[in-house]
């Protein structure tokens, strides 16, 4: 089983205490991979908010390859953060030339682009990148966007850690997701590893999502650049996400109603019923099955938790006002912030959307039998 | 030389039939019932010679013979009276003395039943027993990763759409902007596919309407019933039960005069309408309804002289092209009903399903896509339709919603299923392994004559005579004296028990699989299959 934490504060976090809760959760997962996003980033990255910024493992010939690439599309180095790798990895923990954190400067040609179409460009050429690295195995791109980070690697999430030495002043950040565990469901392959990411959307999941195969087909079947890979079935939630908010226009509280609709009787009672059965008829091919808690990201920097139709995984939110952590059990919550107001503590069931909006000053809860807010 | 004998060609001895009665003279009592109940007369009543030896106790008196004759049953061998195997007679006996048994060898018979230039008629089934749903298995199975769910606790929606969705992005829109939305029916993914009313008899249609009800109004289950091409009874077109009814059209429109008429005063919408173009049993040929069952009332409701054979076309007469054929008939039984009633083409299956198909996903109207394998069942049919004519289910229907998915339409055009499902037995495996391949839902015919009023047809050539109105149990016959045979009250509760067992077993399938919050529609990781071809073929996994 995976563990999951995430931190959204407004005081910038190390890493290093998103793996410690994980650490803590070690009896849940098997220590196997850990993934990290980081967001809202502080440090260096601070003064740079809209470079892109390009995470990956690369080997020797990969850096090459990728410098002479990007140099020749008008991509400059702005900006980079070496890890100072020891000869010999901790057991466990594949052998690496470079973990790559690159800040560029977009070329001359893009500047007159609009932030829709320098997005799409940003998302093509990670896309790219990746194919390039496939080719040769010598390059694998997590992401490549502006305030992102994104760390994966083989191994107990500590040990790698530690290794990295990610407790380090230039990596902290204001959001921050973190998953302790490799996809074991299929072959091992960092691209299987959550967090998820595209085009400023990032989730991770506990839980394995047996409508998978339908819900890729039909993903891959929308026309969208970027709903490609699919090497987890949890890779689906990040895409499902990307697609209502940016093909449907639809807000976070309408997620749960997309992946896991209300069955017909509570919807007849629905204040936006009508609307909503709508959405779960064209929608139908994305509802999710399977036991699954998926803790996800906006590009706004939104957090949000949501829980499967059963509620069969754990997941609990937790804090208070500018800083809140969602974790999937309560000692993780506890090892980050002891003495935070526990009374405060919510666990979402299966009909509840947790989110956490920018401004970190409250937990919301939107009931899935509630009125939408925001229906555009 | 002339022959000092009656043989002629088709003199046939009982060895030479497919079937022979086994009759046992010690327990049978001469009752009579079994001659009676015989729906061809295949057997009656027979005087036999017997000879005894008589051994006189006398010392020197010689042994002697005694003639005697004795009564007893006697099976006809020409071919107009040869033995179906329907073993009514065994059913009515009440000494166990009688019962048909099944040659040991191929038959003569099917040389000889074509006598004056006709061939072969029947109805039921293609006699083919097995095939490729019955060995697919479902090899998903939940445990650890995530955990297998409770069939019996836990909570399931087993529910389809029949109906053109629209893609998110426009329905959206279309929500917003008051645009017409196409009526979309959420039903149950088991529908009792197209049996007219005509091809059934009265008592079976009623119990089948009656079962209808119940389930949908008493257990919450939407099931939905295809009237056939045969119209629909008047008062049923008027009453409130009509919602769970789907009303097919066929090439010879019959019926439809009388649904035309009954618009204005209908208090709620039909479920849908089917078009039918193609019957899986009989692939390019139309509907049959020999004149043995066309009485009056049959007559009067498809609007017909009584007494006379009904073919209808192969099909529809006033159409040349699919364009017409398929885009103008659909939007002309739209707006029949003002637009507020899915309307959808029926056709068998066949290696240009995909022509169609395709045709369909630029018909904005199109309601979904039924489509009928060659193990469909019907009421008359040539055999030669029958066993030769045709494509199977499996194959098609993953080629269909595969196709649906290569141009990003797979929830926009519901595929329906039919023909053999459940032929073995095995009716929800077979809808669970032909859902999991893409269909959105199962017609089954057949399986519901077997199940909810007893249809002794077997895959082995049993019975078939649906099409000459003789039906021994009475469920395709307009004989009354036949069809009082069948209560409707109890094929009503026939159908709730196969439908509540079938749901019950689907639920046994998915759950396993961890599947419960939505039909596991194209979910075709969870199906294995033994043998590699097939697997290669299917794009399912090969398991042995």
């Amino acid at each position: 089983m995976c563990r999951l934490f995430a931190i959204t504060s407004d005081t910038p976090v190390s890493p290093m205490k998103a793996l410690y809760a994980l650490d803590v959760m070690r009896e849940g997962h098997d220590g196997s991979g850990v993934g990290l996003f980081l967001r809202d980033l502080a440090g260096p990255f601070e003064e740079m908010k809209d470079a892109p910024i390009l995470s990956g493992i690369f080997t020797e010939d990969g850096i090459k390859r990728l410098d002479s690439y990007m140099i020749d599309i008008g991509f400059l180095t702005k900006y980079r953060i070496t890890f100072k790798i020891s000869k010999n990895p901790p057991p466990g923990v594949p052998k690496r030339d470079i973990y790559l954190i690159r800040a560029y400067e977009y070329p001359e040609e893009w500047e007159g682009l609009s932030q829709t179409e320098k997005q799409d460009r940003l998302l093509g050429l990670r896309l790219t990148l990746q194919d390039l690295g496939r080719e040769k195995k010598d390059m694998i791109v997590f992401s490549f966007w502006p305030d992102t980070i994104m760390i994966k690697e083989i191994g107990d999430p500590m040990t790698v850690g530690k290794y990295l030495e990610l407790d380090n002043e230039r990596l902290k950040a204001r959001v921050i997701m973190a998953q302790g565990r490799q996809n074991t469901n299929y072959a091992i392959d960092l691209y299987a590893c959550h967090p998820f990411f595209i085009q400023g959307f990032s989730t991770m999941t506990n839980g394995e999502n047996t409508a998978f195969v339908p819900i890729k087909e039909y993903l891959m079947s929308r026309g969208v650049n970027g709903y490609t890979g699919f090497y987890s079935d949890s890779e689906v939630f990040v895409h499902i996400l990307h697609y209502m908010t940016n093909r449907l226009g639809l807000d976070v509280e309408s997620y749960k109603h997309i992946i896991t609709p209300l069955q017909d009787d509570a919807l007849e009672e629905h204040p936006n019923g009508m609307f909503l059965k709508h959405l779960k008829k064209s929608c139908r091919k994305l509802i999710i099955d399977g036991p699954n808690c998926v803790i996800g990201v906006l590009p706004d920097n939104t957090m949000f938790m949501v829980q499967d139709r059963k509620k069969l995984r754990p997941g609990v939110v937790g804090g208070r006002a500018g800083t809140f952590a969602f974790s999937s059990e309560i000692c993780g919550l506890d090892a980050f912030m002891p003495y935070r107001d526990k009374t405060k503590d919510f666990q979402p069931m299966h009909l509840d959307t947790v989110v956490v909006k920018p401004d970190r000053k409250e937990v919301n809860i939107c009931h899935q039998t509630q009125r939408l807010s925001h229906l555009h | 030389m002339s022959s000092n004998t009656t043989i002629i060609p088709s003199s046939l001895s009982v060895k030479d039939l497919p079937w022979q009665i086994v009759w046992d003279k010690d327990k049978c009592t001469l009752c009579g019932k079994c001659t009676a109940i015989c729906p061809v007369h295949a057997i009656e009543l027979g005087v036999f010679r017997k000879r005894m030896v008589d051994v006189s106790l006398g010392i020197g008196a010689p042994p002697g013979n005694v003639f005697k004759t004795f009564y007893g049953i006697r099976q006809k061998t020409a071919p107009a009276y040869h033995c179906i195997g329907c073993a009514m007679c065994a059913m009515v006996c009440p000494s166990d003395a009688i019962m048909p048994c099944r040659t040991d060898e191929a038959d003569k018979l099917r040389f000889h039943i074509n006598q004056g230039g006709e061939p072969e008629r029947r109805g039921g089934r293609r006699n083919s027993p097995g095939g490729v749903l019955d060995r697919i298995k479902f090899i998903r199975i939940s445990m650890l990763t995530d955990p297998a769910l409770d069939a019996g606790r836990h909570e399931f929606e087993m529910r389809t759409l029949l109906g053109r969705i629209l893609p998110p992005e426009e329905n959206i829109r279309f929500v917003r902007e008051h645009g017409w939305i196409p009526p979309v029916r959420e039903i149950y993914p088991l529908i009792i596919g197209g049996m007219s009313f005509g091809a059934l008899s009265p008592t079976m249609w009623e119990g089948l309407q009656m079962g209808v009800a119940y389930l949908n109004e008493e257990l919450g289950m939407p099931v939905r019933i295809s009237t056939g091409e045969g119209g629909c009874p008047p008062r049923l077109l008027r009453s409130r039960f009509l919602q769970y009814v789907i009303l097919q059209i066929a090439s010879g429109y019959f019926g439809w005069d009388e649904i035309i008429h009954a618009i204005p005063e209908m208090k709620v919408d039909p479920c849908a309408v089917e078009i039918k173009y193609g019957q899986g049993a009989k692939p390019g040929d139309g509907g049959l309804l020999m004149w043995h069952k066309v009485n009056r009332l049959i007559a009067a409701i498809r609007g017909v002289p009584p007494g006379v054979s009904l073919p209808s076309p192969p099909t529809h007469q006033t159409k040349y092209s699919i364009e017409e054929s398929v885009a103008k008939m659909i939007q002309s039984m739209y707006m029949a009903w003002g637009f507020r009633v899915p309307v959808y083409p029926k056709i068998s299956a066949t290696s240009t399903a995909l022509a169609v198909l395709n045709n369909l996903t630029r018909n904005p109207y199109a309601a979904g896509l039924a489509i009928d394998g060659e193990d469909g069942g019907t009421g008359a049919a040539y055999n030669v339709s029958m066993d030769h004519m045709g494509h199977p289910i499996a194959s098609c229907l993953r080629d269909c919603y595969q196709n649906l998915v290569s141009v990003g339409q797979q929830n926009e055009i519901p595929l329906f299923a039919g023909g053999g499902i459940g032929k073995s037995g095995n009716l929800a495996a077979n809808a669970a392994a032909l859902i999991m391949l893409g269909a959105s839902g199962i017609q089954v015919g057949k399986y519901i004559m077997q199940a909810a009023a007893g249809c002794v047809g077997s895959e082995s050539g049993r019975c078939n005579i649906c099409n000459i109105g003789l039906c021994p149990k009475g469920i395709t016959s307009q004989d009354p004296r036949l069809y009082r045979r069948l209560d409707p009250e109890d094929v009503a509760q026939r159908i709730v028990d196969t439908f509540v067992s079938f749901d019950t077993e689907l639920r046994k399938i998915v759950a396993p699989l961890g599947r419960s919050t939505s039909l596991p529609i194209g979910m075709s990781d969870a199906l294995g299959v033994d043998d590699a071809a097939v697997a290669e073929r299917l794009k399912i996994k090969y398991v042995v």
